[in-house]
């Protein structure tokens, strides 16, 4: 690992600890949404870093090909929980009104 | 070499993520997520991953936030939109173990041999029998089009779930808001179809495909779900069969290179860009359908009154 490339593995492993950080530590559902997908990026970006050498060397394009299944699949995924989560919310009380 | 330009670039979003994530206020977590997704696609573009980058302006950034959006005006609705995000003991203790993860991860990526060529060589070798000329949709449609074939399933299974739990839509078409919109949407929905149409050609030899042009395609619903436009009454009629559409062409495909005799999927040499290309703008409608179907939340049919 070298370069630019490295810079963005890196990047995405803060991503991925970023997101699953707020997955565990927050309590709100449209929060933990957003912290999943935040933590799928920080994935999708340490496979495409891999497939990339430097400008002069041919790309791997198999990391894209996923990358890209992964993206639309997490947008599924997305609107599925906040699905979920909007019918949770109609049945649930929010904590500062139950007093 | 680093170029200044990157380290710039990763700051910015590893700072939008984290007050995206940390900040109270969740409409402003919401738009700074899109920010993230859009300097997202900028850094797909300098990793020469200009497919992933079309992907995640598009889907990841755009539809997303849309969904984020309609979701988070239903829970301001129910006054379901406030957090408490100081940092408790609990907090501090998951905030050292991921970063302890963190750190060990980076230490075992920076240990990864720099100069593996890895999968590049050996497409390089096939791509001439894969009647495309864009090594990623050779292998999204061609090396490995099983796994397009199975996502075709998940973003099925996944509008069938949402319609099991939400039996009306969350957002549904009422009368125009203002002109404005409505005028905007009668002239962008031509011009992207049109988009949709040639992004799904240019797929085949340059950066662009089906779910790039799918997504266009889904981006254009939700403007007409937002704008109001008029929808006849057989439109609902033909969301089943354009839902399935993607998923029967592929299928078909299948059954038929097994029945004349190869293995499932291997296409023809001859034939590989045509099937590649029906696959695919059959998959575009699918898709186009599905992320539009995504942002109504639920079973297409109108909320109930109350």
């Amino acid at each position: 690992m070298s370069g630019s490339s490295s810079l963005y593995a890196l990047a995405g492993i803060a991503l991925f600890c970023m997101g699953l950080f707020a997955l565990i530590a927050y309590p709100h559902s449209l929060r933990k949404i957003l912290a999943a997908n935040v933590a799928g990026t920080g994935v999708f970006m340490i496979f495409v870093a891999l497939g990339y050498q430097g400008p002069e060397r041919p790309i791997d394009p198999v990391p894209h090909a996923l990358v890209i299944t992964g993206i639309v699949v997490a947008v599924c995924a997305t609107g599925l929980a906040l699905t979920l989560a909007v019918g949770l919310g109609a049945t649930h009380i929010a904590p500062d009104e139950e007093e | 070499m680093i170029h200044l330009v990157d380290v710039t670039l990763v700051v910015t979003l590893l700072a939008c993520a984290w007050l995206s994530l940390t900040g109270r206020d969740l409409l402003r977590s919401v738009v700074l997520f899109i920010a993230f997704g859009l300097l997202v696609s900028l850094g797909w573009a300098r990793l020469r991953a200009p497919d992933v980058a079309l992907a995640e302006a598009a889907v990841g950034s755009g539809l997303t936030g849309a969904l984020l959006l309609s979701a988070f005006s239903a829970m301001e609705r129910a006054r379901l939109t406030t957090d408490e995000v100081g940092l408790t003991r609990a907090r501090w203790l998951a905030l050292g173990l991921t970063l302890g993860l963190g750190v060990s991860l980076g230490v075992v990526l920076l240990s990864l041999p720099s100069d593996h060529p890895r999968l590049s060589l050996h497409i390089q070798e096939r791509i001439s029998q894969s009647g495309v000329l864009n090594s990623v949709t050779a292998v999204l449609l061609n090396f490995r089009s099983y796994d397009t074939l199975l996502e075709m399933v998940v973003l099925l299974a996944s509008l069938v779930g949402i319609w099991a739990v939400a039996p009306f839509a969350r957002v549904w078409p009422k009368a125009p808001s203002t002109p404005i919109l409505a005028a905007l949407a009668r002239l962008l929905l031509p011009l992207m179809t049109v988009v949709a149409g040639y992004l799904l050609w240019l797929g085949a030899d340059a950066p662009g495909g089906a779910f790039q042009a799918g997504a266009v395609l889904g981006g254009m619903g939700v403007l007409w779900v937002a704008a109001s436009l008029w929808h006849p009454p057989w439109a609902l009629r033909m969301v089943r069969p354009l839902l399935v559409l993607g998923l029967l062409a592929f299928l078909a495909v299948a059954g038929v290179t097994m029945g004349i005799g190869k293995s499932m999927l291997e296409y023809p040499a001859s034939q590989a860009k045509t099937l590649i290309l029906w696959i695919e703008t059959a998959a575009t409608v699918s898709i186009g359908v599905t992320l539009t179907l995504l942002f109504l939340g639920g079973y297409p049919a109108p909320p109930e009154q109350s």
